[in-house]
Formats: structure tokens, sequence, C-alpha cells
């Protein structure tokens, strides 16, 4: 939960009041200086953005747009190339220069360490590349259904303990798809108030009506259950068909678990449909790697459909859905992702099939036990560090991911070139992604850091926050020696 | 009148009474040194009366919330739906399996096939250069690249790619997606808001359909590549509509339709767009790298500056053999995207091993423009063979490297044909190893279009092979079609 002080709000208040008025003055004199200058020859067509629309893009992002972007030139690992880029006009345009700079990498999705070349999965990765090569060019349900896909499809029901499943080419397009496939118009969506932008659009593009409850708050998703079933849909009061919640393993913003438990036996009591979202949990949490059912002790057949990415915890891409042989069957008749999407690549495949191999020990070594343990040490000891420090990290025990609270809209370009000056990558989100006054910081911790790296990055980010002003709470080792001395001069 | 006469006398007593009543001084009523008047008291009543009445609250039945009691019987009665249909018995659900490359020959179910079902136009499944760069790229980055753009994602192959690309077309920038179908329906979204107006063809396929209703904005369909109801509608949208220059108006096109093999005549669309001041948005998905005399797209094939075309957008799973999509036009359409897109925001960024096969795929078809000739030469052979396939007649234009095929007659039902086209792709996969395959449909598209045969036509198909299928298609649709001729 964030813990806003006042004094904090009033002064980030002050800082976007300040910076939209300056953006305004800055409009209104272009307008000035425009309509002073020939008109170009695409007059009589409406602008393709209004005004205000990108208001937000052009007065307030751009100035900070160096911190946002940054390419790289190796892999996606523990240590990256960050490439230096310069600018010489107020951050407007971005060059690149050829140089780059060696960084601790604590934004990239790579919880288990498969991001760069490992020694079991890229042999089998280019083996699989050469015999089937890069793309099958056709959709799953022509030619482009290999042997790879179906083989694929049968460890992942078996790694995620259901039935059967299906694989999709992309994560985001796997929640847009299935969704509509699933429930239509007459139906009942139901989802957390901080869902994915994928599973939002896919709601608005089923056609079914959508009600949002407070985030991990039980007691509302009742609420909403009870009020929605006794009013039916609105206007006609005809009972609905379906209705759906839908909630994520782990937030991704936020860094918490969802309560799954007190969400099933809800679900079961007014006997809706659960969707749960595992893309940043599958892989990356529970003692066997399974995610958020294994940490929390759900019983997999207790959640209908179940949906995960393999862009994270596996090192590739695409998504995949896990539920009943019924729903699976469904789904291929009618998912449109399945009927008309290119089938995922062959390569992608292969990598996935080698990192659950790797994960369930099936490759002959304990490199996965290994690995879980190890991510799971390093989040809660860089989690229990930030927090001495005082910094204010959000997220719960045993989630790799680790909001650091910044709100004021200087601190987010301060915090991010200052760590970047000191060789680490880490990455700030500010609106839209988050709400406009709390704007954070985002580590992701992986197997593949180091004790050393940690400490290291520790250190950055305390000099770093020091600079920026972030540590909103008293640093704990203060507080301990301040007690001690009380209980000596008791 | 002798009767009269009492009554009047009665009535005019009363009349005197009442008006002596009213004007009669109340001899104690000086209030205030006014004179009450007898009226002023009636007056004064009256509007205490309207007072009064005023104040009492109207009349309504009352309201009566559902009780706790209530709200647990109608969930205890609720009964949902289950989550999907039952499986129907018979239904067809065994896609062949392949087990190797989808070049023109492949291992289907155990045996070589010669394969028509993959959209490599241009055969660069296979292609040693692509495979070789795509190598070198696993061995650097791996896989996945594990994060949006945003955030450490975007790694040195895309922006050389994106920059390889533009150049190629002769834009200023573009953009690259990770999936070829999210590609257009994130583009259209952010273009198109709620109020904007669409003109879109009906024969579009899914993807742009999901996008245009993902926009909220207003949506008219003209008939399928029809240039006459094209511009009827467009005169429709704008005459005598004064507010229509002040919002934003697009028409969407696919260059080649996938679900019906027709070309857009471009040079007739810009012509339109001009005329009504619209902005064009164009899907190159399948004549990327297709048509035109260098593969640069629709716009080469008709002569057409490419910078007319506000924007264009293409899937590259098809002529370019990799993954993802790209989108291109002039800076601001571009850099506009990089923020507002959801496809491209919160979606992780492309495999940069793919990144770097599209780039190889783009050299070797400046260095090899022969392939396009290749591919041509085939098409025209395949519509020479099939002219005169029995039951089964070509619609689709001669130039485009999806050749369909659609029932002379229909059976009577859609799902009656989809049967007849099936068994016809079945017999000749098991009968003459040919692989076709027919154009599936999901129960969310509206696309209106009659299903048929699709054959990819590719440039690495040989002539023994058109010759192959030719001679399979024609004995197997003589013997499944001949109730229907």
């Amino acid at each position: 939960m964030v813990r806003l002080p006042y004094s904090t709000a009033l002064t980030t208040l002050f800082s976007y009041g300040l910076l939209f008025a300056f953006g305004h003055l800055r409009d209104f004199f272009r307008r000035i200086i425009d309509s002073r200058k020939p008109t170009t020859n695409l007059k009589d067509y409406a602008p393709i953005c209004l005004g205000h629309e990108d208001f937000y893009t052009r007065r307030l992002f751009n100035r900070v747009q160096d911190c946002c972007n940054r390419p790289i030139a190796s892999a996606p690992d523990a240590w990256i190339d960050v490439i230096e880029r310069y600018s010489n006009d107020g951050n407007k345009t971005i060059h690149r220069t050829s140089k780059t700079s060696r960084c601790l990498n604590l934004g990239s999705y790579n919880y288990l360490g498969f991001a760069a070349a490992d020694e079991y999965c890229t042999p089998r990765v280019i083996e699989s590349l050469k015999k089937y090569s890069a793309s099958t060019c056709s959709v799953r349900v022509d030619g482009g259904n290999t042997k790879l896909h179906i083989e694929l499809e049968e460890l992942v029901a078996r790694f995620v303990g259901k039935p059967a499943a299906i694989l999709l080419g992309m994560g985001y397009a796997t929640n847009s798809t299935i969704i509509p496939a699933l429930i239509g118009k007459g139906g009942l969506i139901i989802s957390d108030s901080l869902n994915h932008n994928s599973i939002v659009n896919g709601a608005r593009g089923s056609g079914a009506a959508v009600r949002v409850f407070q985030h991990n708050n039980i007691a509302h998703l009742e609420e909403v259950l009870r009020e929605q079933i006794a009013q039916g849909q609105p206007r006609t009061h005809r009972p609905w068909n379906k209705i759906i919640v839908i909630v994520e393993g782990i937030y991704s913003m936020e860094g918490e678990l969802c309560k799954l438990p007190e969400v099933i036996s809800v679900c079961k009591k007014y006997k809706a449909y659960t969707y749960l979202d595992e893309a940043h949990s599958i892989g990356a949490i529970g003692k066997s790697g399974r995610g958020v059912c294994d940490l929390l002790g759900v019983d997999p057949a207790d959640v209908d459909i179940m949906m995960g990415t393999f862009t994270k915890s596996f090192g590739s891409c695409g998504g995949y859905i896990a539920a009943s042989k019924e729903i699976i069957h469904h789904l291929k008749q009618t998912c449109p992702a399945h009927i008309y999407a290119t089938s995922m690549s062959p390569p992608a495949v292969q990598q996935v099939i080698s990192a659950i191999k790797v994960i369930l020990g099936e490759d002959g070594t304990n490199r996965g036990a290994k690995k879980l343990a190890q991510i799971r040490e390093n989040s809660n000891f860089f989690r229990s560090e930030l927090k001495k420090m005082g910094f204010e990290v959000l997220g719960d025990n045993d989630s790799p991911v680790m909001p650091i609270m910044l709100y004021n809209p200087a601190k987010i370009p301060s915090f991010s070139r200052e760590c970047l000056r000191l060789n680490v990558a880490a990455v700030v989100v500010a609106f839209p992604a988050t709400p406009l006054l709390l704007s954070r910081a985002r580590i992701c911790i992986s197997a593949s850091h180091t004790r050393e790296d940690l400490i290291k990055g520790l250190e950055v980010l305390s000099k770093a926050g020091d600079v920026s002003g972030i540590k909103y709470f008293p640093v704990e080792q203060e507080k301990t020696t301040a007690v001690e001395k009380l209980k000596k001069i008791q | 009148m002798d009767m009269a006469l009492p009554v009047v006398n009665a009535t005019s007593a009363v009349l005197a009474r009442v008006s002596a009543a009213f004007n009669a001084p109340l001899a104690r009523a000086v209030v205030f040194g006014v004179h009450i008047d007898g009226h002023l008291v009636v007056e004064g009543l009256l509007i205490a009366v309207i007072v009064f009445q005023l104040t009492r609250k109207s009349y309504k039945p009352p309201k009566k919330p559902l009780t706790e009691k209530e709200i647990d019987e109608l969930c205890d009665d609720w009964k949902p739906e289950p989550l999907c249909p039952p499986i129907k018995e018979g239904a067809r659900i065994d896609t062949p399996m392949l087990e190797s490359a989808a070049g023109p020959h492949t291992i289907v179910d155990g045996k070589e096939v010669v394969n028509f079902a993959s959209a490599n136009y241009l055969g660069l499944i296979g292609n040693e250069k692509i495979i070789d760069s795509c190598v070198g790229s696993l061995e650097k980055y791996g896989v996945g690249s594990c994060g949006p753009r945003g955030f450490y994602g975007t790694i040195d192959v895309h922006l050389d790619c994106e920059a390889k690309i533009a150049k190629f077309l002769g834009t200023p920038d573009s953009i690259l997606y990770s999936y070829g179908i999210s590609t257009i329906f994130s583009v259209i979204p952010a273009f198109c808001k709620k109020g904007d107006i669409i003109v879109a063809d009906e024969g579009v396929h899914w993807a742009v359909q999901n996008g245009l209703h993902l926009s909220r904005s207003t949506v008219v369909y003209f008939k399928h590549n029809d240039m006459a109801s094209l511009a009827s509608t467009l005169e429709k949208l704008t005459r005598g509509n004064k507010r229509a220059e002040k919002i934003r108006r697009y028409i969407v096109v696919e260059s080649i339709y996938q679900n019906s093999g027709q070309i857009a005549p471009l040079d007739e669309i810009v012509r339109l767009k001009e005329k009504y001041r619209f902005r064009v948005i164009l899907e190159e998905s399948h004549s990327f790298g297709v048509l035109g005399k260098s593969g640069r797209g629709l716009a080469e094939h008709y002569g057409v500056p490419i910078e007319k075309i506000d924007i264009i957008t293409a899937g590259m799973g098809n002529a370019l053999a990799t993954d993802g999509g790209f989108c291109t036009g002039s800076v601001r359409v571009v850099d506009h995207q990089r923020l507002s897109s959801s496809g491209y925001v919160f979606s992780a960024s492309l495999p940069p091993y793919l990144a770097s096969a599209a780039i190889s795929a783009v050299n070797y078809l400046e260095e090899n423009p022969s392939i396009l000739s290749n591919l041509r030469s085939n098409i025209a052979l395949l519509h020479k063979e099939l002219s005169d396939t029995p039951g089964l007649e070509i619609s689709s234009h001669a130039l485009s490297p999806i050749v369909f095929l659609k029932l002379k007659k229909s059976a009577g039902s859609p799902t009656a044909d989809l049967d007849l086209l099936e068994t016809i792709a079945e017999r000749v996969l098991k009968e003459d190893s040919v692989f076709i395959v027919t154009s599936k449909k999901s129960n969310l598209d509206r696309c209106k279009l009659p299903i048929g045969i699709r054959l990819f036509v590719s440039a690495g198909h040989t002539e023994s092979d058109i010759s192959t299928l030719s001679k399979s298609l024609k004995r197997v649709s003589a013997s499944v079609l001949s109730d229907y001729f």
C-alpha cells in the first residue's frame, strides 16, 4: 500500500502545476508564431493530433525522453551495454553514438536468467532454427503446426497442472483475442482496477459489460458480484449469461501478489468463472516455479482459465492459455489469433521447451532448482536492504518486482540519470502507466544477479536516492541505535 | 316572465350582498392605519391555502431496495451458461503436423509433400544467408528481448531494422511491432478516436475489424473493392456536412485482400482521397516484397508517390519469412505511435533474431530482384493451368500471390461449402501429396465474403510442382464436385 505524505503530495501537485502552466504558455506562443508562418500543404485536413491530445507528450514527456527507450547493444542479461545518446536541441531529437557503457541491469524481465545464450537451451535453439527456419509463414491452422508446437502445448499443460493448453505468438494478443472468444454481449467481466492494458483491450473488444473492483479488495469484489447478479443486465434486468472475474498473479507496477485463495472461494460461491493472468509470476515464484498457485497453495483445477507469457521467465516470446480440454477445443475453433496470425516462430518454441525442461530438472541437472532458490533469495535480500536504507518499497515478499516510490516529477529524470552515470540501468515509470502523483522506479531482480552485483546495485541506488531525496522513511540502523541508547539510559 | 322575475331578484340580491361584503369596510379592522377591505381577507386566505399546499410533500410510491436475503436468493437461483459449448461430434480438429521447414517441399505427417499452404512468397524459408544472420544474432542476444521497448527492450538491431525498412520504402521513418496482426489493431486506435469517420472495405480481415471496433469511431463499410461504391459513400458523408472538415477522416483498405485475393486500385483511391480530403491507411501484409518492380509494394506497382499514402502497415510473416510487423509514414505519424500505440508500448519487443532475419531478407531482395519475376511467372502459370478446373473458379486478381478458388455453384450453406472444400483438400493431401488449405473463419469475424481454397504461390516452386498441383486438383474436384456442375 502506498502511503503518500501530505507534504510530498503538495509539492508534487505544485511541480505538475508549474510544468502544465509553462507548457500552456509555450503552446500559446507557438500558436502565435505558427499563425504567421505560411501553412503547409495539408490544409483542409484535420490534424492527426489535436492540440491538447498530445500536450503531455510534447511538453512533459519530451523533457525527460532520454530516460526511456534506451537502446542496448547486448543480450538483456545481468550486465548490459547501454548505448550512449546525446541531444543538441534539448531532447527534441536524440541521436545514437557508437559508444556503449557497461551497466548493471535492474530493468529487464529476466527472472530466471534465460535471457542470454544458455548452455542447454541455445544449442537446441540453433538446431531447431536450422531444421524449421525462422518462421513458418503460415497460420497455425493451415501449415504452421509443427511437431515443436504440439510438444510445447503438452509440456505447458503438464507444467501448469491443467489438462490442455493452446499456444499463441504474442502475450498481448493472447489476452486481447481470447477474452472476446470466451464471452460476448450479455456477459459480464469483473476485473481488478490495476489490470494490464491487454486485458482492458480484450474486455472492450469482446462487447461484454465491464465492472471494476478495487485492487485486491475481496469485500468489494463480493459486493460487486452480489449487486450485479441481483440487478442483472442494465435497463432490461435480464440475468447475465456468465460472469468472468479477471485477476493477475503479480501486478507489475505494484509488485504485489493477488489474494488468490479468497478470490477463488468468492467466485465459487457465486458461480463466476476465474481467469488468472500469470504473465509475471509463472516460472518466477513458487517452490517449483509453477507460479502463484504453487506459492499460495491453490489447486490449479479451481482456476478455470490460466494464462501466461513466455517473455519474462523463459526468455522467449509468446503466450499460452491452459484450461480444460473442452475450453481449449472451443478456443482452437474460434480464437482469431490462432486462426489468422502467423504461428509462433519455431526457435522461440524450442527455447521455451528447453527452459521448462531445465526448470523441471528434466535436463539431468539441478540448475532449475538452483535458479529458483537464487531468485527467491535475491529478491528477499534486495527488498529488505532497500527498506533498511529508508526507501519506500512496494510489493510482497518473494516477488521479484520492486517499485520504489519517487512521486515528484523532477525526481524521475534525476534518479534515472544519476543511476546511469554510476553504471546502473534502472527503469522509471510515470503517467500514464501509473497514476499521476505516484511515479516510481521499478527494479526487477534476476536469478543471474550474483551477491556482488546486488551489493553494488544497492550502493548505487543509495547514492542516487540521496541525490534525489527519495528516502522518505527514516533509516533503520539509526532507529535501532536510538532504541539501544534508550535502553541503556533506562 | 313572472317566474323569472323572482329569480332575477334573488340573484341580484345575492350579488348585492356579496359585493357589499367585499367592499364593506370592516369596522374594527384598521391595521397600521390601512383599512382592511373584505377582498383582501379572501385573497389572504387564498394565498395561505396555496402556500400550505406547496409545503406538503408530493406522494411518491415508497422505494424498496432489495434486502440481503432477497439478494442471496437471487444469487442462489442464478445459473450461468457453461464457459464454452460442448464438443460437437465429428468436428474436424486435427491439423496436419509439419516435421520440417515450411518451404516449397515439406514433410507432413511423415511423408514429403508439395507445400502450397505457406505464404513464403519469395522462397526465403531455408535461405542460407538469413539462417546465418539468425544464428549470429541468437548467439549474441539470446532468443527473447525480455522487456518492452521503453524499458531496455530496444536492441540495436531493432533500430537498424527500422532504418533499413524506411530506407527501402523511401519514407522518413518506421516503427517495428512484435506480432503481425497486432500491428494493424494497434495503429488504428492510436490515430482514430471517438467521433472520427472511417470508411473501410467490407472484406478486410479480422485484425482490421478489431482495430476499427477498438477505435470507437464511426465506421462505414463500402462494397468489396468497388470504387463506385467508395465514391458514393465518400460523397454521402461529406456533402452538406460542414462539420466534416473538423473531424479526422480515414479510408482503410488492404493492398491484397487475404479473404479474396483482390488487389485494391490504389491510383483511384488516391484520387478520391485527394478530392474528399481523407487520409489513407493501407495494410500491405501480402504485397510488401511482392508487388512492384523491386518489391516495394502497391505504391510502386501503381506508380503513386509514397508520400501520398499517410500510413502503411505490414506484417512481416509473409514475403520476408520472419515474424512481427512494421508501420511507416511521415515522422509525425511514426513518433506519435511510440507513446500511444498499445501494442508497442505495453508489449515486449520483437525477438532480436527475427529483426536481423528481416534485415537480411530485405538485403537479399535488393540484391536479387530476379526472385520477383520467378514469383510472377509461377502465378501466371498457375492461373493458366487451373483455369479449367471442374467446379471451381479462380476469383483472385491475376497478379495476386494468393490464388483464391471458390465453388462455381454453392452447396446451399456455408457449412456444406466448407465441408466439400475440406474434403477436396484432405483427398489432395492423402492421394497426391500436395498440401493445400481452405480459408477458415472464426465466428467472431464479420466478413461475409465466400470461403474457398487458398493457394499461396512461392518463388521457390518449380513448374513440376505447379503441374502436380493442377493435375491433382482437377482430378479430385471432378470426383468430389460431380453433383455440383
